[in-house]
């Protein structure tokens, strides 16, 4: 107990200012070179594998993770069973219940003269819960950042080329590619347009449109997307859609909001130039989502664009 | 209550799925397995909210004839559907930046598994190189 | 429609707009938009509770044409205005405090996402405290939890990615949690919005129905929120986090982050479930239990370490504790105290975060204490600070936790149940002795005359004295006016409900 925190204590109250000797001191990492470290790693792990450490307390790592695997397994057991008890209580599978009436009556019957979409999700996500979804597309913004900067490497570093197994060069995928890829784009432009009047949208036309790019790069390498989409590009497509988006519906939340007119208009509903913000917002979505998914899957390929 | 558990069957399966990714994510010490486990617990979520919205042999909320828009009662609950979505997208940015930090972490410490980075962490701090 | 109820709306978007902005600027010219944003949102959350507080009640903001229950909706009061301005205001410190560590720890190529992410944390924080719509809180929490994580990760040593993945995998437990929580609470209420889901809540508990799908809500909704925010049994990352990260990410974690979700959770339970319902009995007891046992642990961990910023991050928990026991005691005053020791410690952690980097710098980069053996009298301002910043956290009067721990000790002392109320008042004291003892300790070390002589005198640097000037005048502030904020708190909690 010479060491304890009391022991410290009193010690302290004796006058002496050196309560911490003999305790066990923490020491920074240093900064070493990361090659260098990486050595150490590897040596250090094999001197441990032929020498393991001793254990330093009496509580060790081996009755942590016991310790650790009950009280895992109690809280799994609790939680599903109190979800399970939950689901019983719940109102019927497959039955209309009476509860969600109030509000879907006013999304189903007039969702359409208010907002002109004649796809009712695209109404609620895009109009009546804007709000959401200006949240859901920072949410990707804020996700395409971090892997930026955990996986872009600087020309300076070494770059983690993958290419030892990496698929481009097969013949049977180029072929291939060269017949899917225009359907795919084709596709993806359709469901991007179409958001206000078949299912579909920015989130699910984006994704598709990066997969075809996505597809491509595989297939061509990265030399063949990275002749149309440079870095400079990428950040200016992803710029102009999310400060469109945000302005635009920052004015129409303020406007709506003080009773003001908005001055869209949101034409005939089923045609393809109608439904008012929630055509040009579909495409500056998908603009967002397809960058987000292409430059997540660069970031993973390669560290660059 | 099993009767009515059992009544409601699609929904006791959507929570066990939350369930099994529950536990993967708690018992796996691998990266890799965690985040998959992760992904299973947030299926399970998105399967329980979709089948809230279900309505027995309604249509999906499209309107198809513009003249008649019809009854509430034909169409299934619109809102689970759209936070569905919203769900799906963060659900995918999670998994992102989730793999970047597996990524990263085995650039640095040359493995996967949680325990073992943590005892060569532990060890480079007390052993001065 | 005064034109001051567009506010909320304005700062939200202003953070997201130089969120946006930054992904294009340089690292100079996004500090500055961000100081400048951060600063612009404080004032404009201010004047939202000066407004409240004038006209006497809060107002709703309907997020286009249409409000509850169909569309978004935010809402304004003066608690709302109040959390957000010191969020806005810390979040602007500490950046400024930190900017040479920032420099430090950042590729110099990553800095302007640093700043990207900090807006982010900004605009987020300020949704979640503004927000009327649970779902709406799941959003802007999920990017509370993204952009923390990406503060905390941006600095490129092994420590700190580990950390980060901690972080994050117990963030996204506890978030799938809460949605869950949401997700029954939706399927038995119909609603999103918190006054319809509040009415439809009532209604369900006078018929009966439901019963035990709402409790397993509130259950799961609390516990994935105290997961968030770090309490008691999930306190353990807090060490790793806080100690690792840049000292501007770890004062914007404490300081910020975790407040966002617990005022997202005071708010659940006084608008949607209700503080006094018998639903929340359960969760409250339990939430009180680890409350009390945070403050215990949260002070014998932080005593038992031997570097000062894990000494602070694990004095976290015991302040975090805190918190919870207000929210747990459930009574007026109590959750007043809440709300003070909320801002109290929302003032205090960035000060302390910060100034104990100074001083481990000064003391050859090593935050172990017995390097820092007098750091004070090598840089005598960041000691002053650091002292400053130990004396609020033990509770010397005219600091802002002592009023924060006095208004426990009242909100105690009327607590009808006896149990409880010992157990807090046991609590409190203890966590006083033990606070005093590793502050103490900490403050002796740092003015005592032995130790090695300065290596170089340190450098004088704007941003980081008037960071931390601004933080120490508005804790006296509080401390000296506890009396008026409180009456303004109470006012607040009364508009809650």
């Amino acid at each position: 107990m010479k060491n304890s925190a009391f022991a410290g204590f009193l010690r302290w109250l004796d006058g002496d200012p050196e309560i911490l000797l003999g305790a066990e001191e923490m020491t920074e990492q240093p900064d070493v070179p990361r090659d260098s470290q990486k050595q150490r790693i590897h040596h250090l792990e094999h001197v441990l594998k032929d020498h393991p450490l001793p254990v330093p307390r009496a509580f060790s790592r081996r009755n942590v993770r016991i310790f650790y695997a009950v009280v895992s397994v109690v809280c799994c057991l609790v939680i599903i069973s109190c979800l399970l008890l939950a689901v019983s209580d719940l109102p019927r599978f497959g039955v209309e219940h009476a509860e969600v009436e109030e509000v879907t009556e006013k999304y189903v019957l007039d969702g359409l003269e208010e907002t002109g979409a004649v796809n009712i999700v695209s109404g609620i996500i895009l109009d009546y819960r804007a709000f959401d979804t200006l949240g859901e597309s920072f949410v990707l913004f804020c996700a395409l950042n971090c892997v930026l900067i955990l996986l872009r490497t600087d020309s300076r570093e070494e770059e983690h080329d993958i290419s030892y197994y990496s698929l481009s060069g097969d013949d049977v995928l180029r072929k291939s590619i060269m017949f899917t890829l225009p359907l795919v784009l084709v596709f993806g432009v359709y469901v991007l347009l179409n958001g206000h009047l078949s299912p579909g949208g920015g989130f699910s036309g984006g994704a598709v449109m990066g997969g075809g790019l996505i597809l491509l790069s595989t297939g061509y390498g990265g030399e063949v997307t990275g002749r149309f989409i440079t870095e400079r590009r990428f950040k200016t497509v992803c710029f102009i859609a999310l400060s469109f988006y945000c302005l635009s519906k920052s004015y129409v939340f303020f406007t709506g909001a003080n009773g003001l007119e908005t001055g869209i208009s949101l034409g005939t509903p089923g045609a393809i130039l109608s439904s008012g913000l929630i055509l040009p917002l579909n495409i500056a979505v998908g603009m967002v989502v397809t960058c987000t998914m292409y430059g997540i899957y660069r970031m993973f390929k390669k560290g660059s664009f | 209550m099993l009767d009515k558990l059992l009544m409601n069957y699609e929904l006791a399966f959507a929570v066990i799925l939350f369930g099994v990714g529950l536990c993967t994510l708690l018992f796996h010490r691998n990266m890799i397995k965690k985040i998959i486990g992760l992904n299973i617990m947030d299926t399970g979520l998105y399967l329980l909210l979709a089948s809230m919205g279900y309505v027995e042999g309604a249509k999906a909320p499209i309107i198809e004839d513009l003249t008649n828009i019809g009854e509430v009662a034909d169409y299934i609950n619109p809102v689970p559907s759209a936070l569905v979505l919203t769900g799906i997208v963060v659900s995918v940015s999670v998994t992102a930046i989730s793999l970047s930090l597996a990524v990263r972490l085995f650039k640095k410490y040359h493995s996967l598994d949680l325990d073992e980075i943590y005892a060569i962490a532990r060890r480079q701090e007390k052993e001065v190189f | 429609m005064d034109f001051v109820r567009n506010f909320p709306l304005f700062s939200v978007a202003l953070c997201l707009m130089s969120a946006v902005l930054c992904s294009v600027l340089g690292a100079k010219p996004a500090k500055w938009l961000t100081l400048s944003v951060q600063a612009v949102n404080c004032c404009l959350s201010a004047s939202v509770a000066a407004f409240c507080l004038c006209t006497g009640e809060s107002y709703l903001y309907p997020m286009g044409f249409i409000g509850a229950p169909w569309g978004n909706e935010l809402r304004g009061g003066v608690l709302e205005g109040l959390i957000g301005s010191s969020a806005a205001l810390v979040l602007c410190m500490s950046v400024l405090g930190g900017v040479r560590f920032i420099k430090r720890d950042i590729l110099p190529a990553k800095q302007n996402l640093y700043f990207l992410l900090i807006n982010l944390v900004g605009a987020a924080v300020t949704s979640l405290i503004y927000t009327n719509d649970v779902f709406t809180g799941y959003v802007f929490l999920e990017i509370l939890t993204l952009s923390s994580c990406g503060i905390l990760m941006i600095r490129d040593i092994g420590r700190t990615t580990l950390a980060a993945t901690r972080y994050l995998i117990l963030n996204l437990m506890g978030s799938g949690l809460f949605l869950l929580g949401l997700i029954l609470s939706y399927d038995i209420t119909g609603h999103l919005l918190m006054q319809s889901m509040a009415g439809s809540f009532d209604l369900l508990e006078q018929s009966g129905e439901h019963a035990i799908v709402a409790s397993v809500a509130v259950g799961l909704i609390c516990v994935g929120l105290g997961i968030k925010s770090g309490l008691y049994p999930f306190h353990f990352w807090m060490q790793d986090t806080y100690g690792s990260a840049t000292p501007s990410s770890a004062a914007v974690l404490s300081g910020v982050v975790s407040k966002g979700y617990i005022f997202l959770l005071i708010k659940i339970m006084c608008r949607v479930i209700g503080i006094g319902s018998p639903l929340l009995e359960g969760a409250r007891f339990i939430l009180l239990v680890l409350g009390i046992l945070g403050i215990v642990m949260g002070s014998v961990g932080a005593m038992r370490q031997s570097s000062v910023n894990r000494m602070i991050a694990l004095s976290s928990a015991a302040q975090i504790g805190y918190i919870y026991v207000g929210i747990g005691l459930g009574t007026e005053l109590s959750l007043a105290a809440a709300i003070l020791q909320l801002i109290a410690h929302m003032l205090t952690k960035p000060l302390l975060f910060l100034a104990a980097a100074r001083l481990t710098e000064v003391s050859s980069g090593s935050p172990v204490f017995k390097a820092l053996q007098g750091s004070g009298r090598r840089d005598p301002f960041a000691g002053a600070m650091f002292s400053a910043g130990a004396f609020s956290m033990m509770g010397i009067p005219a600091f802002a936790g002592f009023s924060a721990k006095l208004y426990f000790c009242v909100a105690a002392v009327e607590y009808q149940d006896l149990a409880a109320r010992w157990a807090v008042l046991l609590a409190l004291a203890v966590s006083t002795v033990l606070n005093t003892y590793y502050f103490i300790r900490t403050a002796i070390r740092i003015w005592s005359p032995i130790g090695p002589a300065a290596e170089k005198p340190p450098r004088h640097e704007l941003a980081f004295v008037a960071a931390s000037t601004v933080l120490v005048a508005l804790n006296l502030v509080i401390g000296l006016w506890s009396g008026q904020i409180s009456r303004v708190i109470s006012a607040g909690i009364e508009m809650l409900s």
